[in-house]
């Protein structure tokens, strides 16, 4: 088990690193697509109730059938797996970023109106600062799901720590199979710390 | 494409009819196991508030802990097979429940117990007449999110020998077979989405009543 670190510390970190990458990449794109669907819910109730009814009914879909339901269209590889970690995210992050909105108090939207603020001034100026909690949560939860589901993506070929957890599986490596596992847990949790940090160190903004 | 499918049935139904009762067998068996450990684990940390904290720690790390790891990490222990996989899948069951089982019994509100009381129940008749009854909407819940997350798991768990059917998806990844991808991701897909709706439906059958 030390053996196989001290002889591969490389392979494990460039493991780690492109793991990290794909998971990043995920992110920012599922930021962008989460923050125009969230300005599009947010005029209409009931499209957001429908967005997320059918966001949360996809997310229910296991990631390892909905890659098999995408290989046929956009083949094996990296693209496949940033798509599907980026559609699982929509239900993450829009959920938390929608509840973080709803939940600005009522009389401070009041005041901000009653201000002559417009809607997108209202949603900048107002809403947005006060939900930073609500929204550094959901961007916690997803990025603690995307590591977990990118691991999975390695059966299609996009790499990262589960490419190594798969090897380990097919040649009975136990101490890779040990050290891919250990390692996807160790970048799960500590990203879940340190967000949980962030997110503590946002808290006192929230007015009286 | 349509026409692969309709022969691959043709062909491989008792196959494939064989690996989706053994998905569905390896799921309610862990589903099973993981809510008779979570649930009186649940009622434990509400009854010993000592050990709440740790429980809920303990267990939120081994929810973020990716599930392909946790499969994989049983295989240098206890090695392949079915066996190997529920332990993993109860272990992944187990968070939820226990979290929405403790959630439910400590969040009776207060009065109601103050009633119960007052009514001159006994400690155990509390727990079983006022709290257990108004924490099951919510261990209800966690129960179908555990069956959701178990069926996916399961898929994985292919991998270790467990069948299901995760060895069609990944046999179809391993030939590039679409027919074979389609009919596993499919049949997997719609196997969660129907898990999902079936507790729905058994929730609003079996509980009349709502929390308060």
């Amino acid at each position: 088990m030390i053996d196989y670190i001290m002889k591969h510390y490389d392979d494990l970190i460039a493991a780690t690193l492109e793991h990290l990458l794909l998971v990043l990449l995920a992110l920012v794109i599922s930021l962008i697509v989460a923050a125009a669907l969230t300005i599009l819910c947010s005029y209409s109730k009931a499209a957001s109730n429908v967005t997320l009814g059918l966001l949360s009914m996809v997310y229910s879909i296991p990631s390892l059938a909905m890659f098999a339901l995408l290989i046929p269209l956009t083949g094996l590889g990296r693209t496949t797996a940033v798509t599907v970690l980026v559609v699982y995210n929509q239900y993450l992050l829009l959920r938390n970023f929608l509840a973080g909105l709803e939940n600005v108090d009522e009389s401070i939207v009041e005041a901000a109106v009653g201000m002559g603020m417009a809607p997108m001034q209202l949603l900048f100026k107002i809403k947005l600062p006060l939900a930073k909690k609500a929204i550094i949560a959901g961007i916690r939860i997803a990025l603690v799901a995307t590591v977990s589901i990118a691991t999975i993506a390695a059966s299609i070929n996009a790499g990262g720590l589960g490419a190594i957890l798969f090897d380990g599986l097919r040649t009975m490596n136990y101490a890779k199979i040990v050290w891919g596992s250990v390692l996807s847990a160790l970048l799960a949790i500590s990203i879940d710390v340190l967000l949980r940090l962030l997110e503590k160190k946002w808290e006192p903004n929230t007015p009286p | 494409m349509l026409s692969q499918l309709i022969e691959y049935f043709h062909n491989n139904s008792g196959r494939f009819f064989q690996m989706l009762t053994g998905h569905i067998r390896i799921s309610a068996c862990a589903l099973a196991i993981a809510a008779l450990i979570a649930v009186p684990a649940g009622f434990l940390c509400v009854r010993f508030h000592k050990l709440h904290q740790p429980a809920t720690m303990f267990f939120g790390f081994l929810r973020i802990i990716p599930s392909l790891a946790i499969l994989l990490l049983m295989l240098p222990i206890i090695g392949t097979g079915a066996m190997p996989a529920t332990i993993a899948l109860v272990l992944l069951a187990i968070p939820p429940i226990l979290e929405n089982t403790a959630a439910g019994l400590d969040g009776v509100a207060p009065f109601l117990l103050e009633t119960a009381e007052g009514l001159g129940m006994s400690p155990r008749q509390v727990w079983a007449n006022v709290r257990f009854p108004l924490a099951l909407p919510l261990i209800f819940t966690g129960i179908k999110t555990a069956a959701v997350e178990i069926i996916a798991s399961a898929a994985l768990a292919a991998r270790i020998g467990a069948g299901g059917l995760g060895d069609l998806i990944f046999t179809g990844i391993g030939l590039f077979r679409t027919d074979l991808l389609l009919i596993g991701g499919g049949s997997v897909a719609l196997l969660s989405l129907s898990t999902g709706f079936f507790f729905s439906l058994l929730e609003k059958i079996c509980l009349k009543y709502k929390r308060i």
